[in-house]
């Protein structure tokens, strides 16, 4: 694909004007890093991170069915949902195989009030899921609708994002717990603000209409800047994101992996209820054979890369999903899929990277986790 | 050791042709423009003294956050030198590119790699493309 191909997110000259070098993500052209990953990474671990997430796939559902509806195609319970409340959940095929992972918000108004439906999808899956919502929706009296191109989405990460944000926020963002959600005012800018994130880190993603987003993220950074927060590209996004143990969709997520073997079984919920893939994840609950999602820690400085052979004596026991060298903690990271009887804490394997052999060992997820 | 003097490889290695009593010696490493692109860097295998080597075809390893990178011999020869002060110290290669971070020397067998080297004008200009 050749970058004018490429969509643009409202941020694309932002990003080219501040030293953003761009490469091609799910049809996007986003920013892999501006400085460097690893000065990037730090800054949101210690500071505050400001990302471009507007790639991502925004879709509100409503009407009256608009909680039945999604009961039925989420893994996760939505009749539930009191407002503000945001929950991580899956979307499963028929045979529990995953087509994506998103967040599923009760949107709520600036007064409180509830006001329908919101998912946000992944990039790379938007189109599949969309075809997917409306092949679910004959038996719905439900209304979706695709946000992603009219507004924008960033998000701001680390320890001091709040107070770095707060000034901005109409709504009182210290009591907004975790993974809550609601519209307010950025910058006078009418948004959704929830607290939520990618990176392991406190802090809160903004969704932005397109065409002030500009503005709203040139007056945040402008403020994170005073604390050394910066602007983070894909790289480390990648990195923090697997330091926190978090999946990636087309990595350890795809359609021939189920969410029992994937570790996600938080992100089920089986009692008292029906959805698409509930038979099929029963099964695999009580199926322990199942290869399984591990941290990996290798020894030495060799990155155990995506596909790269994990071996138990001479066996292949798995393959790498993500590998990276962790900027934290100064060694090379990775998660995999193996078979069971190499899954425990404390086993040692080897990875093939590139021909050799490199010792290594399957340590509990996340690699990271912040102090509270 | 000036960049203006160096030749250069399409794959970004940088080349010095010395002579050390009646054989030709390929000192080589990375320009700045490929540690730049780079960045990140966090390892390196450097190649085994004694080693045979093939012009354009691997011959050393580096590894970014990002990526692992191959780095590729300019000459056919044998390795004779590698500089094992880079492993610790892997920000002379962006320090020092063209000198203290040199990564192998290489007694060259066959010469004939030489003349697909760029100088710098021309490898200047291939990385403005």
């Amino acid at each position: 694909m050749s970058n004018d191909q490429l969509a643009q997110t409202p941020l694309f000259d932002w990003h080219c004007a501040h030293g953003g070098r761009m490469v091609e993500f799910a049809g996007w052209s986003m920013p892999v890093q501006y400085t460097g990953i690893v000065e990037e990474h730090q800054a949101t671990r210690t500071a505050v991170g400001m990302f471009d997430i507007s790639h991502m796939g925004r879709v509100l559902v409503n009407g009256p069915d608009a909680a039945r509806y999604l009961d039925r195609l989420l893994t996760r319970a939505v009749v539930d949902m009191k407002p503000h409340q945001i929950r991580y959940s899956l979307i499963c095929n028929e045979t529990g195989g995953i087509l994506d992972d998103v967040l599923c918000y009760r949107v709520t108004l600036e007064n409180g009030e509830p006001s329908g439906y919101g998912l946000v999808v992944n990039a790379g899956n938007r189109h599949k899921i969309l075809s997917w919502m409306e092949a679910q929706q004959t038996d719905f009296d439900v209304q979706l609708e695709d946000i992603t191109n009219t507004y924008g989405m960033f998000a701001a990460q680390g320890p001091r994002a709040i107070e770095i944000l707060d000034p901005y926020v109409s709504c009182e963002l210290t009591s907004l717990r975790y993974y809550t959600g609601q519209v307010a005012q950025v910058c006078g800018v009418e948004c959704f603000v929830s607290r939520t994130g990618y990176t392991g880190e406190d802090g809160c993603e903004i969704v932005c209409p397109a065409e002030q987003l500009t503005g709203v993220w040139e007056q945040i950074i402008q403020a994170a800047a005073t604390v050394e927060g910066r602007a983070v590209g894909l790289g480390a996004r990648d990195t923090l994101r697997l330091e926190a143990g978090m999946p990636l969709y087309g990595h350890e997520l795809d359609e021939t992996i189920n969410p029992v073997q994937a570790g996600l079984d938080f992100a089920v919920n089986l009692r008292d209820r029906d959805f698409i893939g509930r038979e099929a994840i029963l099964g695999f609950q009580r199926d322990h054979k199942q290869s399984v999602r591990v941290g990996i820690q290798m020894e030495g400085k060799r990155v155990a890369r995506e596909g790269a052979p994990i071996l138990l004596g001479d066996q292949q026991a798995g393959a790498v999903t993500s590998g990276t060298f962790s900027p934290t903690f100064n060694h090379p990271i990775a998660m995999a899929y193996v078979c069971s009887s190499a899954a425990a804490p404390g086993t040692p394997l080897a990875v093939d990277v590139r021909g050799k052999e490199h010792p290594a060992q399957v340590v509990p997820l996340p690699f990271y986790e912040r102090g509270k | 050791m000036k960049q203006e003097d160096l030749r250069y490889a399409k794959t970004h290695e940088w080349v010095a042709v010395s002579e050390e009593g009646g054989t030709q010696i390929a000192t080589v490493g990375i320009s700045a423009f490929a540690v730049e692109a780079l960045t990140d860097l966090v390892f390196i295998e450097l190649p085994a003294v004694g080693k045979q080597v093939e012009a354009e075809q691997p011959f050393c390893e580096v590894e970014s956050v990002k990526a692992v990178s191959d780095i590729y011999a300019p000459v056919d020869g044998e390795v004779v030198a590698v500089n094992t002060a880079l492993p610790d110290a892997l920000e002379t290669l962006s320090n020092d590119p063209y000198g203290a971070g040199w990564i192998a020397k290489i007694k060259i067998t066959n010469d004939a790699g030489l003349a697909n080297l760029l100088d710098y004008s021309a490898y200047q200009k291939q990385c403005q493309e």
